[in-house]
């Protein structure tokens, strides 16, 4: 198991590495940012010491080299446009974005393991097309839109919900819904699988042939192995919420890594981007460790490997 | 109290398939005394695993099971709710399969799963329960057993695994074992040893054994009695030492020349095969269930021939030789004709 852990956490670091450099290389690509931080109308005397003041100028992989140590001993530069240390900035709306992430990802699993459960419980059945269809309309309302449906029946009709601003955890019920409903098809059609793949295996008849109780061959001996690769998909489909985050933190107006990073595109604000794809990474690549270590909790043998 | 600890009359399972309905079980009656091993053999899809799973009430959901009567020790289990058939299963009957590598939870211990079973049953539960394990794992000749408890079924080989299952099954101490293929997936030596233990264990728990098969090697091993299964139908039944002595019906004697005994057999020929394959029992069923199976020298003067006392009430069911043990069912008047048997007096008429 610890061995596991320690290959594990390698790649972990190795994935976080390339991130960085990925991340990094593109944004230098993707314009001078010399020039977008002179401003419009500046002289090309001013580009130059910009150039020159902020580093711009040396070569490249000296430059990564830099942006990496620093980064590491968390300094991740001072924010062209706010002024801020980017550290700052990030840390101030992380919190929304994480809270917002696995909100989402905690309704997504509410909703889509006990359909999914259901599903392959009664195959083929009324409740089967139900779980689907509550799935395929998951998969096709762009979030955006879902997210607007919600703010308009439970914001401007029933009033129940606040519909923007992230002043109480009632402020993240229409969010973390919209963002996790897209998630749901694919980890309750996986569930829906895993668990009729389960269900028909010969470790399932043997558990009623020995006279268990039948909530004992479902939950006990049927779910913890039809769970295995949910665990998997649930951090991958994470990572796309936290992407996907950039829509609905703007559509409710919630201050996290997503609208700051909607703005700091508009702003060209370099260092902050960096910085903001580089913690949602981090926290992919957290979240992506602890599946993998959960999964081998649950399967013994993934823990000889 | 009934020395049947298992009598089933009658059973029917009917599959409903595409085409129409499969009748895979077709009106078959068993039965396995106290410390007996009834062998039940027959090819692929003849039925026989399907008998084993609806007299455990384990068939497949869209099966339909119909049986006249179905006695575990003389008390009919036939209206069992689900609820009190569990409480049978593992613990008054047991069943081992035929996939020893996958019958067992992969993400559970082996002491995990033995002592579940215990604490269903018995409520027995914690060390105590661990240490029935342990002496069970030892019964069944599992060194070093406290260390193999604390495993998992991926860390042990096919026939441990299924010394394990055979353990598991035990551990209630069960009147009746169904033993679907045990040995099927195991190699050769393997197989030796897990059907010694097996026979062993049923003498020691005097428990039924009812042990189901397709190579007739097993049959003369640890058979008592044999039950011959084709199409769903049973089509020969007696004592072991009867069936091979005597095979009547020439189902039987095809099997029988399928089997290479050293010394007995004619190297320069080729082991004897039976042609065709089993008839699809999808509908009704009107033709003879031999079609196209029958060998040219099946009938005729070549074949030894018996006499047969018809059976009262069961139509083409015959006794052989005035035994007491010994029947054979044919199917149709055309397969009791082919086999060329001399027919007695019908001592009902």
């Amino acid at each position: 198991m610890l061995i596991y852990a320690i290959k594990r956490l390698g790649v972990a670091f190795l994935v976080a590495l390339a991130v960085s450099l990925v991340t990094f290389t593109l944004l230098r690509l993707s314009g001078d940012p010399a020039a977008a931080m002179a401003g419009e109308g500046a002289t090309q005397e001013d580009i130059e010491y910009v150039r020159t003041h902020y580093g711009f100028d040396q070569p490249i992989p000296v430059q990564y080299y830099n942006w990496l140590t620093n980064a590491v001993r968390g300094d991740l530069g001072i924010s062209i446009y706010l002024k801020t240390p980017v550290a700052d900035v990030i840390f101030s709306r992380a919190p929304t974005t994480m809270t917002l992430g696995l909100c989402a990802l905690t309704f997504a699993l509410i909703l889509a393991i006990p359909l999914g459960v259901l599903a392959a419980m009664y195959p083929n059945t009324m409740l089967d097309r139900v779980a689907l269809t509550t799935a395929v309309i998951g998969q096709a309302l762009p979030s955006f839109f879902f997210g607007l449906i919600l703010i308009i029946i439970f914001g401007v009709w029933l009033r129940w919900l606040p519909i923007s601003g992230h002043a109480s955890w009632l402020n993240f019920i229409m969010p973390s819904i919209a963002l996790g409903y897209y998630a749901t098809p694919a980890i309750m059609r996986l569930t829906r699988a895993g668990m009729m793949d389960v269900l028909s295996s010969d470790y399932i008849r043997t558990a009623r042939a020995k006279g268990l109780r039948p909530r004992t061959v479902l939950f006990k001996h049927a779910l913890r192995n039809a769970v295995i690769p949910v665990v998997s998909l649930s951090a991958v489909q994470l990572g796309f919420m936290l992407g996907g985050s950039i829509v609905i933190e703007t559509i409710f107006s919630l201050n996290g890594l997503g609208s700051l990073a909607w703005q700091s595109i508009q702003r060209s604000d370099f260092e902050i981007m960096q910085g903001i794809v580089l913690s949602i990474a981090s926290f992919y690549i957290i979240l992506t460790f602890l599946a993998d270590m959960l999964n081998a909790f649950l399967d013994p043998r993934i823990r000889v490997h | 109290m009934s020395d049947q600890v298992l009598n089933v009359e009658k059973l029917y399972v009917d599959i409903p398939v595409s085409e129409g309905i499969l009748h895979a079980v077709d009106g078959i009656s068993l039965h396995v005394n106290r410390g007996e091993t009834l062998c039940i053999v027959g090819e692929s899809g003849c039925g026989k695993s399907l008998t084993s799973l609806a007299i455990m009430d384990l068939l497949p959901k869209k099966a339909v099971r119909k049986v006249n009567s179905l006695e575990l020790c003389g008390e009919s289990i036939l209206e069992c709710t689900e609820q009190e058939m569990s409480d049978i299963r593992g613990n008054r009957m047991g069943m081992i399969f035929q996939e020893p590598m996958t019958s067992l939870n992969p993400s559970f211990t082996v002491e995990n799963q033995m002592v579940e079973t215990l604490s269903r049953h018995r409520g027995v539960t914690g060390q105590e329960a661990s240490n029935l394990a342990v002496q069970m794992l030892e019964r069944v000749g599992i060194e070093p057993a406290t260390q193999r408890l604390r495993q998992y079924p991926h860390q042990l080989s096919g026939g441990l695994r299924q010394r394990v299952m055979i353990a598991m099954t035990l551990l209630c101490n069960p009147e009746l074992i169904i033993a679907d293929e045990p040995t099927t997936a195991l190699d050769v030596t393997i197989q030796a040893q897990i059907l010694r233990l097996l026979r062993e264990l049923q003498s020691d728990f005097k428990m039924g054994l009812m042990l189901i098969t397709h190579d007739m090697g097993v049959v003369a091993s640890v058979a008592d009695r044999v039950a011959v299964m084709y199409a769903g139908q049973v089509v020969e039944e007696g004592p072991v030492l009867e069936i091979f002595d005597n095979p009547t019906h020439p189902y039987t004697r095809g099997l029988m020349r399928c089997i290479p005994i050293p010394g007995k057999i004619d190297r320069t020929k080729p082991l004897g095969t039976i042609p065709g394959m089993v008839p699809s029992l999808v509908g009704e069923f009107s033709r003879c269930r031999f079609d196209g199976r029958w060998e040219s020298g099946a009938s005729g003067s070549s074949v030894k021939t018996t006499s047969l006392a018809p059976l009262q009430g069961k139509n083409r069911s015959f006794s052989v030789d005035e035994s007491p043990k010994h029947f054979v069912h044919f199917c149709c008047d055309d397969c009791l004709h082919k086999s060329g048997h001399q027919i007695g007096e019908d001592l009902a008429q």
